[in-house]
């Protein structure tokens, strides 16, 4: 077990610590930045600012989706354990961003719009998004087999990604045709600007945290191989 | 291998599969009545009016036969998994996705004819007025099911060999079935009124392109996610 313990103090390397706190650094400068540079606006008021959070949320949680899906294709197609590795982590990460996306939309709506929800088409197809995303990483937890859950879970992170333009087009009409209102989706010059700095912030937040992720995956994979050549040269094991 | 041999073998799979449920037929009644009792339950919860629930029939019908026909899945492969015969079917020469296809028509015969047997009772319990466009209707159950049966045979053949299979499956099929849901419920609501926005054709392509998508999708990757 010498080479599991080394395996725990192994340090995380320099550019990934140098990346976490410069990603930490620029959410917090771009969430400054926002509050300072955008007035409240007039129907809103501060409310406005939670955009800057529930925005760039939902944007990276999609590139997270984009990974899931670019990877587990090459996991399929290469059979390499990083592709599956990374698909399981941007999965993780994804969910905790679209988690994060309706959380604070739900908030912010009940605050403009005087509801929790409403069955807007982006809305219902980031909730759809989020229980592919829960759904895929409830197969991966409940398959042991490490080859078997990354086939599986790069199928059904095919699927998933495959589905979301179809939820997305049918919620669309499913609302268009029942005469409801909409989301307000004008934005005024003013904020665009600190949205966007919020959204490379966020981006960096992301690979950071997917570094760490991987990190880790990487580091509980090679425990789980440990622990199967301790078990099957018969040596003590404890968990 | 021929095209001939590969359409031999899914018939050859597909017929297995019904004759063992044909033998047994266990599995269908307790579908069956499964469904019945939801249809009932339903009328309960949101009857006893019989406007509102003959507005809401489309949508009660689609779900009853989507939780019910779930437990058909399972039953698809665990007759295999139980008697250790999944791995000797695999070993047979041949496209895997032939044993797909099989699976996939023995649940489509076997929802098909849950729903044949369902749908009168719907239209008893919630006075559903039938209208001229029954060949459409027709299409429409036919296409949605066979979009929920391709998915569900799908997700089954991974479910069924995890632990928590009773679960995962609902888990990971529902999110995938809601463009399903919205266009069957909604080319149904619409058909059963006449169509007078002429809305049920957008929903009925939306249909076959999921169907499409998705079979094809599911050919392509089942021979990767059954191996071991």
């Amino acid at each position: 077990m010498q080479e599991l313990k080394a395996l725990s103090e192994e340090r995380a390397p320099k550019w990934l610590i140098g990346l976490t706190a410069i990603a930490f650094m620029a959410v917090a400068g771009a969430q400054v930045f926002g509050f300072i540079t955008s007035p409240a606006a007039e129907q809103y008021q501060h409310s406005q600012k939670i955009m800057y959070v529930h925005v760039p949320a939902a944007w990276n949680a999609f590139l997270a989706f984009i990974v899931v899906f670019w990877a587990s294709l090459v996991y399929l197609w290469k059979r390499s354990e990083g592709a599956d590795l990374l698909a399981e982590s941007a999965a993780e990460v994804g969910a905790v961003f679209t988690g994060l996306t309706l959380l604070l939309g739900s908030i912010w709506g009940k605050w403009a719009w005087g509801v929790w929800w409403t069955w807007d088409p982006r809305l219902t197809s980031t909730a759809v998004l989020f229980i592919i995303f829960v759904g895929y990483l409830a197969l991966r937890s409940f398959t042991e087999d490490p080859e078997r859950r990354a086939t599986w879970s790069a199928g059904v992170g095919i699927f998933g990604a495959l589905n979301v333009p179809i939820v997305y087009m049918s919620v669309r009409w499913w609302r268009t045709l029942h005469q409801v209102q909409s989301s307000p989706e004008t934005m005024s010059a003013e904020y665009v600007t600190a949205l966007r700095v919020n959204g490379i912030a966020f981006l960096l937040l992301l690979v950071a945290v997917l570094g760490w992720r991987y990190r880790a995956a990487r580091i509980q994979r090679r425990a789980e191989a440990l622990h199967e050549e301790a078990i099957l040269e018969g040596r003590q094991v404890h968990v | 291998m021929s095209f001939r041999s590969e359409t031999n073998r899914v018939a050859a799979v597909a017929w297995k599969d019904l004759t063992t449920e044909r033998r047994s037929k266990a599995n269908f009644n307790a579908v069956l009545f499964l469904a019945a009792l939801m249809l009932l339950m339903f009328g309960f919860a949101l009857g006893p009016d019989a406007a509102s629930l003959r507005l809401a029939a489309a949508g009660i019908v689609w779900l009853t036969i989507m939780f019910s026909g779930n437990l058909a899945f399972h039953r698809s492969y665990q007759v295999e998994l139980e008697g250790g015969a999944l791995e000797t079917l695999l070993l047979y020469p041949g496209a895997r996705s032939s044993i797909f296809l099989g699976k996939l028509i023995a649940n489509l015969v076997f929802v098909l004819l849950v729903l044949m047997a369902l749908i009168p009772i719907a239209i008893v319990l919630y006075d559903i007025p039938v209208g001229p466009s029954i060949p459409l209707l027709f299409l429409v159950i036919f296409l949605g099911t066979f979009g929920f049966v391709t998915l569900g045979t799908f997700y089954a053949s991974m479910a069924s060999r995890s632990r928590a299979r009773e679960v995962l499956l609902p888990l990971l099929l529902f999110p995938m079935l809601i463009p399903v849901l919205l266009a069957s419920v909604e080319a149904t609501g619409a058909l059963l009124q006449g169509d007078p926005m002429g809305e049920a054709g957008r929903w009925i392509r939306l249909l076959v392109s999921f169907d499409v998508i998705f079979l094809g999708a599911s050919i392509l990757a089942f021979g990767a996610v059954i191996e071991e």
